[in-house]
């Protein structure tokens, strides 16, 4: 069995004095069967390497192959069996639901009936609604059924709950979960952390075009050697250096994040105490103090040296 | 629902594009009423079926009542009188075409006559209040004079007219129908949405092509039918020869459209070369008035432009009843344009 999709020294650059290396040289495979996640900053690379691989932009070298196919020689093939949702998709705003996924249907030899894809989205009550009345979350369904219709064996949807409430997200997990059961593969481009926690098998992490890491989050996270984060800010007296705490015991990492400090730790029983014990040696006062489970975003941060928000021309330190 | 004529992507792809137009009532009124507007108003501005009023101004005077009174006689004469400064301020601002003194006395009275010798208006209407004058005078006509008043369908303003708005509306509908509907769908990434798509590219470009057409054949025949109510335009030559300029006129100026927004990632671009490509044709193509009056030198250039044949094949059907084989030519060349601009736009056509 081939995989869903197979990266090789994937690269993107765009002409330019100097070029701008998008992509720099991608090595990815994605099983089939599973819900595999892309994680990253804003111009991380992310939608160059998902658009890479949906066939509507070329690699400058490198390539991907699809459920086995080449682009270069089975194009029309590979359309027939993938289904995919842009970043912000907007359709014709002066059709009806049932008239978009109808005329995506018509492209695909075989695929599913448009009522049903209305079904599995939950938008049975708008099929006679145009799309322009429809709020962000039900047009961000409409785009995913229009992904379904054909009835993919891969699914690529790049970002697909950004802006929306949380309950349609939640609406759009539900979909993507179910046809994940179904026996198809997702590849999700996401920088909801929660999101790929909670829906993918293993996720990528994408940092200036290259991938730092890939596994499952738990190991991911599991990785950290950490599994909590304690995070604390200070008043009074002059801010404590840097790397202020490194050397407790059950530390592992220590960062700066805005104006509280985090460390990583391995049991925050032990290591609680002995930070309190220094806040009072050093004269200073605790003004907040809170623990919270590792999540990717401390994986992103121990990998990339700089948070999420931060985007491609973050500081280092 | 999974197979079957109806779910042909071709005919799908026209579904949609044909519920697109018909739910923009924008733009229907523009595709539709303008050109109407257009011909009505023209063709009232301009018809030819009643009598120019003569505007005459009599200088105050002892004689001046009686002659008014001689002039108004007859219905074709609008007179006034006034001081002299009034007349002349009259004639200046074409109120009135002609100037009329009364000098001399009762017995060796004598007629001048105020007007400007390049006006046409001002020459017969001299000619025209002099003839009244004699006669009341008692001049004798030696050789009797007859007169038949004719109104020939297919010679006036109004003939001319509507083949040519037939051709702007077919520039027109196919140029913005086309062009701006793929910016549009460019700039929102609906393209870009099917071109992830199986779709096959040239279903896409024919259905946006013959959407156009048919939006385009009850324009045309609106036209004909109302200009022939209204105004008794009616056309010397067969429908077949029109069918087929219309045709032909229509996938062209779609193929243009095509061509314009191949590219373009902007409105304000694709406005831009819009009207870049169609100013040139509105004043030189021959809508409104003749391209004979464009000096020689640019005439061949003009004779090249898209609209032209569409224009001039349609004048010389509807006007002086031609057949297929005098339009040929003009056939040829639209024909020639529709191909090579047809082949360039899917060359250099742009999806996102």
């Amino acid at each position: 069995m081939t995989y869903a999709i197979e990266c090789r020294q994937l690269t993107r650059t765009w002409p330019g004095n100097p070029p701008v290396e998008a992509v720099k040289g991608i090595d990815l495979q994605v099983e089939r069967g599973i819900c595999f996640g892309v994680l990253g900053p804003n111009g991380a690379g992310k939608t160059t390497t998902i658009e890479i691989c949906e066939g509507l932009q070329t690699a400058t070298s490198g390539e991907a192959l699809i459920l086995g196919m080449s682009w270069k020689t089975d194009g029309d093939q590979i359309r027939q069996q993938i289904g995919i949702s842009l970043q912000e998709t907007r359709l014709s705003e002066k059709l009806t639901v049932l008239e978009t996924l109808t005329l995506f249907r018509s492209f695909f030899h075989s695929g599913l009936a448009p009522l049903a894809v209305i079904d599995r989205v939950s938008l049975r009550e708008k099929i006679h609604s145009r799309i322009r009345t429809l709020s962000g979350g039900q047009k961000q369904r409409v785009a995913v059924a229009t992904a379904l219709v054909g009835n993919p064996q891969l699914l690529f949807l790049d970002e697909p709950t950004t802006g929306l409430d949380p309950q349609s997200r939640r609406d759009l997990w539900r979909v993507i979960t179910d046809f994940r059961e179904g026996g198809g593969t997702v590849l999700l481009t996401t920088h909801y952390m929660d999101e790929a926690e909670r829906l993918c098998d293993r996720v990528a992490i994408f940092d200036r075009g290259q991938i730092l890491a890939i596994d499952s989050p738990q190991n991911l996270i599991r990785g950290l050697g950490a599994e909590h984060v304690v995070a604390f800010a200070v008043s009074g007296g002059q801010q404590p250096p840097e790397d202020f705490g490194s050397g407790l015991p059950g530390v592992i990492a220590v960062r700066r994040e805005s104006d509280h400090r985090c460390l990583s730790v391995r049991e925050p029983h032990v290591a609680i105490p002995a930070l309190l014990e220094l806040i009072k040696h050093s004269g200073l006062q605790l003004s907040s103090l809170t623990t919270r489970q590792a999540t990717l975003e401390d994986v992103f941060v121990h990998f990339a040296g700089h948070g999420l928000n931060e985007g491609t021309e973050g500081n280092f330190r | 629902m999974s197979s079957g004529f109806t779910n042909h992507p071709l005919l799908q792809l026209f579904i949609a594009r044909f519920r697109e137009f018909i739910r923009t009532p924008e733009a229907v009124f523009w595709s539709y009423v303008f050109p109407l507007v257009m011909m009505i108003s023209l063709g009232l501005a301009f018809r030819s079926d009643s009598v120019e009023p003569v505007a005459v101004c009599v200088e105050d005077g002892a004689a001046a009542d009686q002659i008014r009174q001689v002039l108004q006689a007859n219905p074709r004469f609008v007179v006034t009188r006034g001081t002299p400064e009034q007349c002349r301020q009259m004639l200046r601002s074409g109120k009135a075409e002609l100037v009329l003194t009364i000098e001399g006395t009762d017995s060796a009275r004598q007629y001048h006559f105020l007007l400007d010798q390049t006006r046409p208006g001002s020459v017969s209407a001299r000619d025209a209040v002099n003839d009244v004058l004699q006669r009341a005078a008692g001049r004798k006509d030696p050789v009797e004079t007859k007169e038949t008043a004719v109104t020939e369908a297919g010679s006036r303003y109004i003939d001319f007219l509507v083949p040519g708005l037939i051709g702007m509306g077919l520039m027109g509908g196919g140029v913005w129908g086309v062009g701006y509907a793929i910016v549009d769908m460019r700039i929102r990434q609906v393209l870009k949405r099917l071109l992830g798509t199986p779709m096959k590219k040239h279903h896409f470009v024919a259905a946006m092509m013959a959407s156009r057409l048919v939006f385009m054949i009850p324009e045309i025949i609106v036209i004909l039918i109302l200009s022939r109510l209204m105004f008794g335009v009616v056309s010397h030559g067969g429908y077949l020869p029109i069918s087929l300029i219309v045709l032909l006129g229509a996938f062209q100026f779609a193929s243009i459209g095509l061509i314009i927004a191949s590219r373009a990632r902007t409105l304000e671009a694709v406005a831009g070369l819009m009207n870049l490509t169609m100013v040139p044709m509105w004043i030189g193509s021959g809508i409104f008035f003749s391209a004979d009056r464009f000096p020689a030198l640019v005439r061949p250039v003009i004779r090249l432009l898209p609209l032209t044949p569409v224009i001039s094949s349609l004048r010389q059907v509807m006007q002086e009843g031609a057949g297929l084989v005098t339009i040929l030519p003009d056939l040829g060349l639209m024909a020639g344009w529709l191909v090579i601009t047809f082949l360039v736009a899917l060359r250099i056509f742009r999806w996102d």
